[in-house]
């Protein structure tokens, strides 16, 4: 871990590596490094590579799901179904009260306004019916279910996000078509520009490139 | 590439049937699906079919402001058939949006991988029936000006919707329907949308794709929650198919009228809705396929698929008839009886006989491999079965209130100019917006395709090698 003090090294340091470090640290601007690979298999291999090296803030980026690349990269099984079984039960329950509230009780309840609830008498019908109230909960749990699944998973992933740096490259818009990226980020405690480089390169990539941000 | 066509219909179950045909890369699986939108100009027959939808769609319009103007007065609804055209039209349009949710969903959690090819124009298809289908309760209500007295909404009334009606499950079973439905949809355009948004080559195509496609930029971390929403957006669609129809199917079965008071009515629904919804889907995927090239997403081995889930569901919808006149006589109810005599031998049994022919009668000609694989066959059987399901629901509404109990309050339903001209034009308003969304939005699922390709696979054989196979197999 000394490299860190080499990039402030003064400029005349004996290894070219050091001086393209240093002259990176001066426009200071850098996002990180876009590799591209030209299959599933390539990048699959390179992701490993990548997760082997203890790299942290790094991404693969396909233009379909690559499957097993996200075991592949290490990542953790999202806590997105817990939250849509949250949302679910939210439904269930709003589905009883409302029905329950608004025909089969006599109470007011402040809900933006003060409401009353009235016991509506059909037919002479139960007022706590199991035979009608399952069809509206049932509704009303997939509606909540289905709704937090989609905001819930965006919210997760960060979008909408309409600015990235990865979209300032003209290679990168082959990601939504036939390449496969990975961007390791200059953040990254392992990240050295030119070594981190090298390392993508021997992983295969056809291209590396600079990523401002 | 070469321009080789591969037969993909074979039943040899040791191969798996490639489902993209004629040898495409994953490039070329882009540029191909992308043209269709990014051609400066659409077909001739696009615009063709545009005005005339666009003529309709403004014929529904005025129909409706006529409506308003003058009130519901101007439909053939009459006492006692007091639902008329409005519901007829309604459970139709439902039904064909059935279609859609079961390709995204059902299918997906099957693992059928050959959804992919038509998943995305079908759930389209199905949010445009919905649209319909919730125009005509919306404009039957009457009084159009309080329609959200349908919503549980807190007022100074102190009035509250009743929850004992299955007009109101409708309300919410419709509405969680078309919301699930278009989220559905929309999650499954987003990553083909930032393809768009890529290969943008003006400056309005860039921002509008790229609003739309939320800065997707294909991140494995964010492919990782997306694939798990989206099985789980399957999960919870799949229920919801069965649900909505059988919520339709309440309307009539919770009711004590003859013929609509039965048990076998949630199931019936919703194999009729699967039924027409299939035909809907093969009446606008034929033409698409042929017009925009597509031939190679949306195979032979699809369509054959396809017609062989439409002699299922005509059958089951044949047998849900026969079963109907079964009960009908094995109750003993003699109003009941009566009822479904009436149907097939009475006032209205054109309409009987029409629907009998069109849903049960023509879907049997694909126990015929030939029939099966035949374009002009499939596509006017399919126009058929959509004539014939909407005659039944026709049969069912019309007949039923027609002549129900007491002879003296028994009626002849005759529709009006208004009636058939609404009905004309909810077909206006759907085809409009199903040629927007082909003009406008990727009409295959792009991502999802390249991932059945055996190319994808990461530890399969690589692309040039899949190639040979594919070609040996030819």
């Amino acid at each position: 871990m000394n490299e860190p003090g080499m990039t402030t090294a003064p400029a005349g340091a004996p290894l070219p590596a050091t001086v393209a470090d240093s002259s990176d640290e001066q426009s200071s601007k850098l996002y990180g490094l876009l590799a591209e690979f030209e299959t599933p298999a390539a990048i699959y291999t390179a992701a490993q590579s990548v997760r082997e090296a203890g790299y942290r803030w790094w991404d693969c980026h396909t233009p379909f799901p690559v499957h097993g690349l996200d075991k592949a990269m290490g990542i953790r099984p999202t806590i997105l179904p817990w939250l849509v079984l949250g949302a679910g039960l939210t439904g269930l329950t709003l589905g009883f009260l409302i029905q329950w509230f608004t025909n089969a009780t006599s109470f007011d309840l402040w809900a933006l306004v003060w409401v009353r609830g009235y016991e509506f008498l059909v037919s002479g019908k139960p007022m706590l019916s199991g035979q009608v109230y399952p069809i509206v909960m049932f509704e009303l749990t997939v509606l909540l279910a289905a709704v937090g699944c989609v905001t819930l998973m965006f919210a997760l992933n960060k979008l909408p996000m309409l600015y990235h740096p990865c979209f300032k490259s003209e290679r990168f818009r082959r990601a939504s078509d036939d390449r496969f990226f990975i961007i390791i980020e200059a953040r990254d405690p392992k990240f050295y520009r030119n070594r981190t480089e090298e390392f993508l390169e021997s992983l295969g990539a056809t291209a590396v490139e600079e990523l401002e941000s | 590439m070469t321009t080789l066509t591969v037969d993909n219909t074979f039943d040899d179950p040791t191969r798996r049937a490639p489902l993209v045909l004629n040898h495409h890369e994953f490039g070329t699986v882009t540029e191909k699906i992308c043209s269709v939108n990014e051609a400066r100009r659409a077909p001739r027959a696009w615009y063709i079919a545009f005005v005339i939808s666009l003529t309709f769609l403004g014929i529904l319009g005025v129909m409706i402001m006529y409506l308003f103007a003058a009130g519901v007065g101007v439909w053939g609804n009459m006492n006692p058939v007091m639902w008329g055209f409005p519901i007829i039209n309604f459970v139709f349009w439902v039904g064909i949006g059935h279609a859609g949710t079961l390709i995204s969903a059902i299918l997906h959690l099957f693992r059928q991988k050959w959804r992919t090819g038509i998943n995305r124009f079908a759930e389209a298809m199905t949010i445009f029936a919905v649209i319909c289908a919730g125009m005509f309760p919306g404009i039957h209500i009457g009084r159009v000006w309080v329609f959200y007295w349908m919503f549980p909404i807190p007022n100074q009334m102190e009035m509250w919707p009743q929850f004992r009606s299955p007009l109101l499950w409708d309300v919410f079973a419709v509405g969680t329907y078309f919301t699930v439905s278009l989220l559905f949809w929309y999650t499954g355009m987003v990553p083909d949308l930032a393809t768009l948004r890529d290969r943008a080559t003006t400056r309005i195509r860039a921002i509008a794709y790229g609003i739309l496609a939320l800065g997707w930029r294909g991140s494995v971390r964010h492919w990782h929650r997306y694939e798990r929403a989206y099985l789980m957006l399957a999960a919870l669609a799949t229920p919801l198919v069965l649900s909505v129809h059988s919520v339709v199917s309440f309307d009539f079965a919770i009711t004590l009228v003859p013929g609509w008071h039965t048990t076998i009515f949630p199931p019936y629904f919703v194999a009729g809705a699967i039924f027409s919804g299939f035909a809907m889907v093969l009446t606008l995927a034929v033409p698409a396929r042929q017009l925009w090239g597509l031939k190679d997403f949306i195979t032979m081995r699809h369509l054959e698929n396809i017609n062989k889930i439409i002699l299922v569901t005509g059958s089951m919808v044949g047998y849900a008839y026969a079963m109907e006149f079964f009960i009908a006589w094995y109750s003993g109810s003699l109003y009941e009886s009566f009822a479904f005599l009436n149907r097939a031998l009475g006032q209205y049994a054109w309409a009987y006989w029409i629907m009998v022919t069109c849903n049960v009668l023509v879907p049997q000609i694909f126990w015929f491999r030939a029939a099966r694989r035949s374009i002009p066959i499939m596509f006017v059987a399919c126009l058929l079965v959509n004539l014939g399901m909407w005659f039944e629901r026709f049969v069912i509404v019309v007949t039923s209130l027609a002549q129900d109990y007491l002879p003296s309050s028994w009626g002849y339903f005759t529709p009006t100019w208004v009636d058939i001209l609404t009905l004309l034009g909810s077909f206006g308003l759907f085809m409009t917006l199903f040629l927007l969304f082909c003009r406008y939005l990727p009409i295959i699922a792009i991502a999802e395709i390249k991932h059945t390709m055996p190319e994808a696979d990461p530890h399969g054989h690589g692309a040039t090698e899949s190639h040979a196979a594919e070609e040996g197999t030819a």
